[in-house]
Parts: structure tokens; sequence; C-alpha cells
């Protein structure tokens, strides 16, 4: 025998370095083809990086920790998908960083929230969620409403999500703020951030407040969230993995 | 490497040669029902590996014999699922608003389907029970902003209110106070008029001037509104913002022009039109 099994045990050493070899192994012939399969991401139009705002908002998502009790993945089941909408795609996901799939729902899924409700609702929902939902459990959120959004560092933001592989251009970051500022005015001109952001939802969503509040943020990414593929327009055999 | 196997006195069992310090290592047997069990699972694991994904390869991985992938199930069991309810969705497609009504068997699955959609996308804004919020219409009373017969229900729900969808109702009034139309002291004499419509207080003839001047062309002379524009009535007291003075002042002063989604961008046309039927049956349907 080329290696004593004594030989191994009696050796710290030599066993640190074997073991790590063995279950590196498992660890390869899983990870690897991940990167390399063909149809982990689907191919499919319209998915693009967050606009500065809903950058911004995402941030907040995250601070808030909404993971916690909202998921953001549709499973591909028939009683997900009559409730939700189509299922989530790899491809939805493919620029969070870090993704927000979640793995409970306390609250109801969110994948697909974008559109679905009015952004007056978004506003009462998250200031006092029982004042229109009377049998929600979910905290408020009043002070999203009053807080400005803190926003000089936008294009830093883009640039380290850049750093990572989110394909933020020189002219984004460049326009962020500028980009940022317009899509919360409706009386601006949507045409260039439309043109960097397509399907970018542009409004004053918090009404209550004529400055940018952080629920400004918040509510832009949950208008577009689930809403940059067209799935009417999507042939089936493009989604299989 | 096991050196040297001996018969352990005390229990019987062979050692397994292994020895550290003088310490011995008995080699028992497992018990035989953990051992078939490991066996049957490497044999499920082969036979699931044949049938189902699950190689993964650098640029693909095996399908398996069966085929299976959960996303083509889905589609299949969807279909198979559209293909029970055929035989009604057919038809609800196919009939008019008004012929469903009358069709006792059609009326019973609209409303079932409705019911259910509703409380799918609808309630979360109208209330479980159709009764509404602030800001949020009751759909169960028989004051309607667009129109209560169910024609005008049908097309309110698949284009909404306000929205970025072609059809969708439009109608804006504008931020009198905010924008410098009038002035504070207008906007509030202008709320005391509208107070006055519903019996509430006592109206100003300035009020009433200015009430002549910005708000009949929508809200009617008499100020029972008119369904077209979406400018409510304003003599019944039903308040979707409240009617309490603070809050008619700010409706003039900021307007309020509340939006609701285009629900034909995302249901097909029989939910909508079971939800029409739905809706128009929660007692205010005219």
């Amino acid at each position: 025998m080329f290696i004593r099994h004594e030989t191994i045990e009696k050796n710290v050493i030599l066993m640190v370095v074997l073991t790590l070899i063995t279950v590196s192994i498992g660890g390869l012939v899983q990870i690897i083809p991940l990167f390399t399969i063909e149809s982990t991401i689907e191919r499919v139009d319209g998915v693009r990086p967050y606009s500065p705002l809903e950058q911004m908002g995402r941030n907040i998502y995250v601070r808030e920790g909404c993971y916690l009790c909202h998921s953001q993945q549709i499973r591909p089941f028939k009683d997900e998908v009559e409730r939700y909408g189509p299922y989530s795609l790899a491809a939805e996901s493919m620029y969070d960083r870090p993704f927000q799939w979640g793995s409970k729902r306390t609250g109801p899924d969110l994948a697909r929230v974008g559109g679905r409700y009015s952004n007056d609702w978004h506003v009462a929902h998250l200031v006092s969620p029982r004042a229109v939902v009377p049998e929600s459990v979910m905290p408020a959120y009043p002070f999203l409403a009053q807080r400005k959004l803190d926003y000089a560092d936008i294009a830093d933001h883009l640039k380290a999500l850049r750093a990572v592989g989110t394909p933020y251009s020189d002219e984004m970051i460049a326009n962020a703020r500028a980009d940022l500022v317009a899509q919360v005015n409706p009386d601006a001109d949507p045409t260039a951030l439309l043109k960097r952001y397509p399907r970018a939802v542009v409004g004053k969503f918090n009404g209550q407040s004529e400055a940018i509040t952080e629920l400004d943020a918040l509510i832009a990414y949950l208008q577009m969230m689930g809403t940059l593929v067209r799935f009417g327009d999507l042939p089936p055999e493009r989604l299989r993995q | 490497m096991p050196t040297k196997i001996e018969k352990d006195v005390l229990s019987g069992q062979d050692t397994t040669g292994h020895e550290w310090d003088g310490i011995k290592e008995l080699n028992t047997p497992l018990p035989t029902w953990w051992v078939y069990t490991f066996y049957v699972t490497i044999v499920f694991a082969v036979v699931y590996c044949a049938l189902y994904p699950s190689w993964p390869w650098f640029t693909g991985h095996t399908q398996g014999l069966l085929g299976y992938s959960n996303r083509t199930e889905l589609t299949r069991e969807l279909d198979a699922q559209a293909k029970e309810r055929a035989a009604f969705v057919d038809r609800i497609r196919a009939a008019s608003l008004a012929d469903i009504r009358k069709d006792p068997e059609l009326f019973n699955f609209a409303m079932a389907g409705g019911r259910s959609a509703f409380q799918t996308n609808c309630m979360q804004c109208h209330g479980a029970g159709g009764a509404g919020n602030t800001g949020f219409p009751n759909l169960v009373d028989d004051d309607w902003l667009w129109g209560g017969n169910i024609d005008q229900i049908y097309a309110t729900i698949q284009h909404g209110v306000r929205n970025a969808d072609d059809n969708s109702r439009q109608s804006l009034m504008p931020r009198f106070g905010a924008d410098g139309i009038l002035t504070a002291p207008q906007v509030a004499a202008v709320t005391d008029y509208v107070l006055s419509l519903s019996g509430h207080g006592k109206a100003t003839p300035e009020g009433a001037k200015i009430w002549q001047e910005q708000c009949v062309a929508c809200h009617q002379a008499d100020g029972k509104g008119n369904q077209e524009l979406g400018a409510p009535n304003l003599t019944d007291g039903i308040w979707l913002y409240g009617g309490d003075r603070d809050s008619i002042y700010r409706s003039i002063f900021f307007a309020r022009n509340g939006s609701m989604p285009a629900w034909g961008q995302r249901l097909d046309d029989a939910t909508i039109k079971m939800l029409a039927v739905y809706v128009h049956s929660l007692g205010g349907g005219r």
C-alpha cells in the first residue's frame, strides 16, 4: 500500500491536505459546471442593471432585512404561478449582488410585485401596513417617508458593483446622480434615463414629501421588480434549463 | 492497515488490528437492517441518476431517460388545468357580460372565479370584502367614480385608472393650492362650499363664486360629479379621502388623482370578465 492508514492518521498535516483534496473534488464537481453550463442563465431580453434610484432602493431593502419575510423567487409550481405570475428566471437575478431570493414567506413573494399596486398604495402600506391590509403582521416603516435619501455616493455604489461584474458603463456612472434625480421627477424629460435603463418607472413615488426620500427609492425598486422580461413573447424552449 | 487481528476476550468480537498507545478497537459489525438499507440507497441513486437529470458536465448535464424538467412539467400541468376549465372558460370568453349574468351556471362559475381572483389581486387595496379604504374606493356601495354598470366596471379593471395603459381612465384634478391657482383662503372658502353641498356647514358667496369658476366643469353645478371624468359626486357624503374639513381642504389644495393598475396587462380576458361579474354583484352594481 502506497500510503499506510497509520501514516495518515498519525500525520496531521498530511491528513489535512488529503481531506481538503477530497472535499474540494466534491465542491468543484458541483460548482464548476454552474459557471460553464450554458443553460444556467436563460437567454432572455430586457434584464438590465438597476437604475441608480432602484439600486438605492435595493440598498434600503437589504438594510431593512425585507428578505427575512419576503422571498423573491417564484418557484415553477402551479399554485405559485397562479398566484404570483410567471416563475422567476435565473436571468432576472443576474445583477443581484447580493441576491434577495430569501427562504421564508411570512409575507408574500415580491418577485413580480412591480406595477401590481399604485405608488399611493405602497406609501400608505409602508407607512402603516394595517391601514390598508388589516390582517397584515408587517412592521410599519413610517420613517422611510421622512428620511431624506442620501445619494451623494451613488456613483461609488455603481463603481463598486462594476468591480464585481455588473456592466455599468462609464456613461451610466458619470450620469448616476442626474439619472437618480430624473427618475423621481415626473416633470423632467426621461429620454436619457430610459435609454440607459429601459422600462424604468418614473414618478414622484412618495407624494407626501417634496424631497427625495428613502421611500421614493424603495418604491422605485418595488415598482420595477419582475417587470423587465416580457413573458408573452418568450418561446418556452428558451426557458428550458 | 490491519496488522494483528485478535479476538477480544470480554466481548468475543474481533479487533480491527489498530492500536494506539496500547488501546485497541473492536470491529463490531453494523446491524444488518442498516447495511441493507445502505445498499438500497445506492441502488436508488443509480436508478435515479439514469432516469432524471443529474450529472453536470462542463457545458451541460445528463438529461435522464425520462426527459424530466420541472419547467416542462409545469407547462403540462397548466395545460391540463386549462383544458379542465375550458368548458366554462371558453363560454365565458365568448359570452357578453350581460349573458354571463343571465346564465345561472356561467354566473356561478364566474362568481367563484372572480372571487378567487379578487382575493389574490384586488383585496390589498379594496379590502377582503371590497369595502375599500381611505384612497381606495369602496366597491360594495352604489357610489361609483367611473361608472357602476358592468361594462364600465369591466373597462376600469381592464385598463385601470391614470396609468400608462393607452386606454386607461384619465383625468387630472389641478393642484389648486400647491400650483398657485387659488390662494389658501380661497381654498378654504371653496372647502366650505363643498362641505355645504352635503349639508355640512355654511357656504360663503366667495366660495360659491370660486366653485362656479373652477369646479363645475367636472363636478357639475349641482356637485353630483361626472363619471365620464371620474369626478366624484360631492353631495352624497361619501368621501374617498376623508370628509372632515381638513381632508377636503387637502384634497383641493394638493389634489389626489389616485391610480389603479391596468389588469388587462396581467390577467387574461376571462378572469377580468369574472372579476367584473363579481365586483358588480358586491352590492352596488347598476
